[in-house]
C-alpha cells in the first residue's frame, strides 16, 4: 500500500500540475495582454527597470543614478536588478520575472546579444518595451539601442591614446570583459583595424577576458605580465578591468614601465593617474547614459515614439536626439581624463 | 526501525503540506503567481535540476553521490555548441553530447567501482576535471546562434498549453524512474546496497555493476539536461549551470532521501522539486535576487537533515521519560 | 610449547606496530614523492624558460599560494577528523567583505582591531559549522554544503544593505600594506602563512589533542570507546577552520583591495585540491600540515608554469580535477601496496 502511494504519488502530482497548466494556458490572455497598445495606453505604468550586465559594478551604479534622475523628472518608477556576475544565462531569469510583473520597459545591457534574445522577444510579445544600453542585444529583440558613443571612435581613440604613451612601438595586450559582449567585440574590431592601419610597430599579442570580475582581471593582468616580459602597454576597455589592471601592475612595481589605458571611472582611477601608472583614459558620463536610456524607455512606454529610424525627441536636460539607422541613439563623444582634469569629476 | 519508517512517511506528508502552503502563500503575495505564464516560467526554470535529480536519487539511495553532474552538463553543452558551430547537423551534435555524458559517467563509475575509491572525493575531482575540459574545448567563447527549432526544445511550449517541452521529458523520465525504483527488483536491490553493501554482495547482488550503471546513467541524463539547458538559453558556454550540483543534491535530500543511503522515495523528491521551484519563483516575484535566495536554499538543505535529527532526539527523550515513568509506577 | 608462544608474541607485536606506523609511512612516502614532483616541474619548466627560476618568480608563486595555504591548514584539521568543510570559500568571502567594509566606514580604527574582527567573525562562522556537524549530527558534507549557500547569501544581504563594492581608495593604506610589506625582504603574507603552518603543524604533532584528532579520523568508533571526546574535537576542528578562514579573508581584502560579494567563490575547490594532492587522506587519520602546504605550493607552481610556458589558463581547472583524482588513486595504490608488503613480511617472520 505504501509503495503504491509512493509510486502513484509523483504520477498523480505531475498530472495535477499538467492540468493546472492546461487550464492556466487559457487564462493568460486575460492577464497579460497580447496587443502592445493595451499596456502602454495605461500610461500610468511608467515602471522602467534597468538590467545591467551585473550589479555591484560602479559604472552601472552611476548609470542607474542617471536613470533615477530621469525617473524623478518624469514622475516614473525606477528600479535596478541584475545578476552578481556578468553572465547572460543569469540575466534570463530576471527578464522572465520582469515580464511576469508586466513592467513598462526593460532597459538592458546584454552579456550576450543572442542568449537573452528569446526571453526578450517573449517580453516584447507580452507588451513590455525593451531598450538596450551600453551593450546591444540582437536587433529584433529590442526596440531601441542607446549607444554611449560612436563605437568606431572609441576603438580607434583607445589605440591612439596608448600609442602616444608608448611611442607607437612595442607589444601590447587587451584586457577585455566578457568574450560575448557586443560592445567589447565591436570596439576590439576597430582597435585591430586602427593598429593595422596606423601602427605597424605595435603588436597585439593577446586578448584576455576578465569577465568584468575583479579577481579574474587582476590575475589575468599578472599572467599577462609574466607571459610577456616585454609588454609595453595594456588597453582595458572596461571599468572593472582597468581598475584591477592598475592594481596588479602596481603590485609588481611596474607602474610607469607598462602603460595602461582604457575606459574607467575617475573615482576609481584617480590615485593611479596621480601616481603615474595611468597617463590617460577615456569614458563618457554613465549617468547621462542612464538618463537618456530612461527617457527613451519612458517615451516608448507612453507611445510618444515608436523607436524607428528618423524619429526625433527631446530627452530633458540632454537636449534633442534623432534615432539613427538600426534604431540606434548615440549619446555623444567620449571624454579623455588625465592628470589635468581628473579632479573635476565625481563619478 | 519502524519508528524511523513512520518518520519518513510523515516527511512526505509534510512536503505535501509545504507544497500546498507555498502555493497559497505565493498566490497571496503576488497577483502574478497564479497565471499560466508563471507556471511555465517556474517549471521550465527547474527542469534541468529536476531531470538530474532523478538518477541522483538512485545514486544516493545506493550509498554514493555524484557531484559532477553540473560539470557534465556544461561539457555536453560545450560539445553540442562546438559541433553545431563547425557545421555538423543538429542531431549529430546532440548525439555526440549525450555520448560524452555517458563516457564521463563511465569514468566516474569505473573509479568508484573498480578502484573502490570514495565517490565523494572522486566526483569532486571529476567536477573540476569535466568543467575544466569544457573550458579547454570552448575557452572564453560561447556559441549562441542556435536555430529556433532547437531553442523551442528548452524554451517552447506544447501546443496551446503552457507546458514546456522539457516538462514532458521530465514527466516521462520520472515515470520510468518510479517504475524502476519502486516496482522492480533492481530498485529493491538498490535499497539493499544502500543499507548494507556487504550483505547485498553476499546475497548475490552485483553491487559493482549496478553502481557502474548508475553513474553511466547519471552522466547520460546530465548530458540530456545540458542539451535542454543549451536550448533554453540559446547559449553553449563552459560555465553553463555552474554550481547546479548543489541544488540537485538539495532537492534530493529535501525530498527525504537519507544521505547515507538505503532510504527515500521519488515521491518526496518530486515534491521537493516543485517546492523549490515555487520558492524560487515567489522570491523572484518579490524581487529577492537569486544570490539571496541561495541563503534560503542552504537553510532548507541543513534543516532537511537537522530537522529529523532533532525530531528523533526528542522522540528518544520522550520514550526514555515514558519508560522511566512506567518503571517507577511499577515500583 | 612455551617457547613457540613466546616467539609468536613479539612477532605479533612487531607486526601490530608496523601496521600502526602505516599511516605515518604513507605520509612520508607521499610527501617525498610530492617534493620530487615539485622539483621535476621546476626542472622541466626551468629548462624551457629560465625566467621561471628567478627569485622574483618564486616569490610571486608563494604570494599567490599564501592565502590558500592558510585556508588549507584549517581544511586539513577538518579532513583529518574524517569530515570536510566545503564552506571555506564563503567564509573567506564574508570575512573579506565585512573587514573591508569595516575599514571603509571607520578608517581611523586600529589596524589590529580590524584584523581581530575579521578573525572573530571567521571563528563564529566556524563555530556554527561545528555545532551543526557535531551536535546537530548532520553529515559534514550536507552541513557545509548548506553553510556554503547560507554564508554566501549572507554576504549578498550585507552587500545590498551597505555597499556593493569596496575599492582600494576606500580603505586605509596601512590595511592594504599588509599585503605588500616585506620583513627582511620576505613578503609579510608569506611569513604569516609559514608561521601559521608551523604552529598548527607542531600542535598537531606534539600535543595530545593533535594525536587524538588523528585517532578520531582513522577510527571514530574506536576513539569513542577509549574515551576521546570526539564531538568536542570535531567541533574545534571546524572552529579552527573558520578562524583561519577569517584571517585569510582579512588578508584577501588587503591583497585584492576591490572587494564585493562574489569574493572567493569557488575557493573550496582549490583548497581541497591542495589538501588532497598534499597527501591528506580524504577518509581521515593520515596526512600532515606540511603535506597540505606542499600540495598548495605544487598547484601554485603548476599554475605559474602554465603561464610561463604560454599554455592556456583554461587547462588549470582540468588539471586541478585530474590532480585530485590522481592523488586519490595514488593514495589508494600506495596504501594497498604498503599493506601487502607489511603483511607479507609478517608471513616471513
Amino acid at each position: 500500500m505504501k509503495k503504491l502511494f509512493q509510486a502513484l504519488g509523483p504520477c498523480f502530482l505531475v498530472c495535477v500540475l499538467l492540468l493546472l497548466a492546461a487550464c492556466g494556458g487559457g487564462g493568460t490572455t486575460s492577464n497579460g495582454g497580447s496587443t502592445p497598445t493595451a499596456t502602454s495606453s495605461s500610461g500610468g505604468n511608467l515602471n522602467v527597470v534597468f538590467l545591467p550586465k551585473q550589479i555591484n559594478n560602479p559604472y552601472f551604479d552611476t548609470a542607474a543614478s542617471g536613470g533615477q534622475e530621469a525617473a524623478k523628472a518624469l514622475s516614473g518608477q525606477f528600479k535596478q536588478v541584475g545578476p552578481s556576475s556578468a553572465n547572460a544565462a543569469a540575466q534570463v531569469p530576471f527578464i522572465t520575472t520582469l515580464t511576469e510583473q508586466h513592467v513598462g520597459a526593460i532597459v538592458i545591457s546584454g552579456d550576450d546579444p543572442n542568449a537573452v534574445a528569446p526571453s526578450l522577444k517573449q517580453a516584447m510579445q507580452q507588451g513590455v518595451k525593451v531598450v538596450s544600453y551600453d551593450a546591444d542585444v540582437a536587433p529584433d529583440a529590442r526596440n531601441v539601442f542607446v549607444n554611449q558613443a560612436n563605437s568606431e571612435q572609441i576603438g580607434r581613440s583607445e589605440v591612439d591614446l596608448l600609442a602616444q604613451q608608448i611611442n607607437s612601438t612595442g607589444q601590447i595586450a587587451i584586457l577585455s570583459a566578457a568574450s560575448t559582449a557586443a560592445n567589447q567585440n565591436t570596439w576590439i574590431g576597430f582597435m585591430k583595424d586602427e593598429l593595422a592601419a596606423k601602427y605597424p610597430n605595435m603588436q597585439l599579442v593577446k586578448i584576455a577576458y576578465g569577465n568584468d570580475d575583479d579577481q579574474t582581471s587582476f590575475n589575468d593582468t599578472l599572467a599577462l605580465l609574466q607571459q610577456y616580459p616585454n609588454l609595453k602597454g595594456i588597453i582595458s576597455p572596461t571599468t572593472v578591468g582597468i581598475a584591477a589592471a592598475a592594481r596588479a601592475i602596481e603590485s609588481v612595481h611596474k607602474g610607469g614601465q607598462v602603460a595602461l589605458t582604457g575606459l574607467g571611472t575617475p573615482n576609481q582611477l584617480r590615485q593611479y593617474v596621480k601616481d603615474g601608472t595611468i597617463k590617460g583614459f577615456e569614458l563618457w558620463n554613465p549617468a547621462n547614459l542612464g538618463y537618456l536610456a530612461y527617457y527613451v524607455a519612458a517615451l516608448l512606454v507612453e507611445g510618444k515614439i515608436k523607436g524607428n529610424a528618423g524619429e526625433t525627441f527631446t530627452a530633458g536636460k540632454l537636449g534633442s536626439y534623432t534615432i539613427g539607422a538600426n534604431n540606434v541613439v548615440l549619446l555623444g563623444p567620449p571624454t579623455v581624463f588625465n592628470a589635468s582634469n581628473i579632479d573635476q569629476f565625481n563619478f | 526501525m519502524k519508528r524511523l519508517k513512520t518518520l519518513l512517511i510523515t516527511w512526505e506528508a509534510l512536503l505535501v503540506v509545504l507544497l500546498v502552503v507555498s502555493i497559497v502563500i505565493g498566490s497571496m503575495l503576488s497577483p502574478y503567481f497564479l497565471s499560466g505564464f508563471n507556471f511555465y516560467a517556474l517549471t521550465s526554470n527547474i527542469m534541468e535540476i529536476a531531470i538530474m535529480a532523478l538518477p541522483m536519487t538512485l545514486i544516493i539511495i545506493a550509498g554514493e553521490i555524484d557531484l559532477s553532474v553540473a560539470s557534465i552538463l556544461g561539457l555536453a553543452s560545450v560539445v553540442l555548441g562546438l559541433l553545431w558551430q563547425s557545421g555538423h547537423p543538429m542531431w549529430f551534435a546532440i548525439a555526440a553530447a549525450l555520448l560524452v555524458g555517458l563516457a564521463a559517467g563511465y569514468l566516474n563509475g569505473l573509479l568508484v567501482t573498480k578502484l573502490a575509491l570514495p565517490s565523494l572525493v572522486i566526483t569532486i575531482g571529476s567536477l573540476a576535471l569535466y568543467r575544466g575540459l569544457a573550458y579547454v574545448v570552448l575557452g572564453d567563447q560561447a556559441v549562441s546562434n542556435f536555430p529556433t527549432s532547437f531553442t523551442n526544445l528548452g524554451f517552447g511550449t506544447i501546443g496551446g498549453t503552457e507546458i514546456p517541452w522539457s516538462g514532458l521529458i521530465f514527466a516521462i523520465l520520472a515515470i520510468i524512474f518510479v517504475v524502476v525504483l519502486h516496482f522492480s527488483r533492481s530498485g529493491r536491490q538498490l535499497y539493499a546496497i544502500g543499507n548494507n553493501k556487504e550483505a547485498a554482495r553476499f546475497s548475490g547482488i552485483n553491487v559493482n555493476r549496478m553502481k557502474l550503471l548508475l553513474f553511466i546513467l547519471s552522466g547520460g541524463i546530465a548530458a540530456l539536461a545540458g542539451v535542454i539547458f543549451t536550448a533554453r538559453f540559446s547559449s553553449a558556454r563552459p560555465d553553463n549551470a555552474l554550481g547546479f550540483e548543489l541544488e540537485v543534491v538539495t532537492v534530493v535530500l529535501l525530498g527525504g532521501v537519507d544521505i547515507f543511503g538505503g532510504r527515500g522515495s521519488l515521491l518526496g523528491v518530486v515534491l521537493a522539486i516543485f517546492i523549490l521551484a515555487i520558492l524560487q519563483n515567489v522570491l523572484g516575484l518579490l524581487n529577492i535576487s537569486g544570490d539571496i535566495q541561495s541563503l534560503g536554499i542552504g537553510l532548507l538543505l541543513i534543516l532537511s537533515v537537522l530537522g529529523p535529527n532533532i525530531a528523533r532526539r526528542i522522540q528518544v527523550v520522550i520514550t526514555r521519560r515514558r519508560l522511566v515513568a512506567g518503571s517507577s509506577k511499577q515500583v | 610449547m612455551t617457547t613457540t608462544g613466546q616467539e609468536v608474541e613479539p612477532a605479533k607485536q612487531r607486526n601490530q606496530v608496523r601496521q600502526a606506523r602505516l599511516p605515518g609511512i604513507v605520509s612520508r612516502v607521499r610527501e617525498l614523492g610530492l617534493l620530487a614532483v615539485l622539483l621535476l616541474i621546476i626542472l622541466i619548466v626551468g629548462i624551457q624558460a629560465p625566467r621561471f627560476l628567478s627569485l622574483d618568480n618564486f616569490t610571486q608563486i608563494l604570494l599567490s599560494v599564501a592565502i590558500i595555504a592558510i585556508v588549507a591548514v584549517g581544511e586539513t584539521l577538518v579532513i583529518l577528523a574524517r569530515n570536510v568543510d566545503l564552506s571555506v570559500g564563503s567564509m573567506v568571502g564574508v570575512t573579506a567583505f565585512v573587514t573591508a567594509y569595516f575599514f571603509k566606514e571607520l578608517p581611523h580604527i586600529n589596524l589590529l582591531l580590524g584584523i581581530l574582527l575579521g578573525c572573530a567573525l571567521g571563528l563564529l562562522l566556524g563555530i556554527i559549522n561545528g555545532l551543526i556537524v557535531s551536535y546537530g549530527r548532520v553529515p559534514s558534507i550536507v552541513a557545509t554544503l548548506g553553510t556554503l549557500y547560507v554564508f554566501r547569501g549572507l554576504v549578498f544581504v550585507i552587500a545590498s544593505h551597505t555597499t556593493s563594492q569596496v575599492n582600494a581608495s576606500d580603505v586605509p593604506a596601512d590595511y592594504l600594506a599588509l599585503a605588500t610589506t616585506q620583513i627582511l625582504g620576505i613578503p609579510a603574507l608569506i611569513l604569516i602563512a609559514a608561521v601559521i603552518a608551523i604552529i598548527v603543524g607542531y600542535f598537531l604533532h606534539a600535543s595530545k589533542s593533535g594525536r587524538q584528532l588523528y585517532a578520531v579520523g582513522s577510527n571514530p568508533a574506536a576513539a569513542d570507546m577509549i574515551g576521546i571526546r570526539r564531538d568536542w574535537l570535531v567541533f574545534w576542528a571546524f572552529a579552527a577552520s573558520g578562524l583561519l578562514c577569517g584571517l585569510a579573508g582579512v588578508l584577501w581584502g588587503a591583497r585584492f583591495a576591490t572587494v564585493d560579494a562574489t569574493n572567493a567563490t569557488g575557493l573550496e575547490l582549490q583548497v581541497i585540491a591542495a589538501v588532497v594532492v598534499g597527501g591528506v587522506n580524504i577518509f581521515g587519520g593520515s596526512g600532515t600540515i606540511f603535506g597540505a602546504v606542499l600540495g598548495a605550493i605544487v598547484l601554485g607552481t603548476l599554475q605559474n608554469a602554465l603561464n610561463i610556458l604560454n599554455i592556456s589558463q583554461f587547462w588549470l581547472q582540468a588539471i586541478y580535477g585530474a590532480a585530485i583524482i590522481g592523488a586519490v588513486v595514488l593514495d589508494a595504490f600506495i596504501t594497498r601496496w604498503l599493506r601487502r608488503t607489511i603483511l607479507s613480511r609478517r608471513k616471513n617472520t
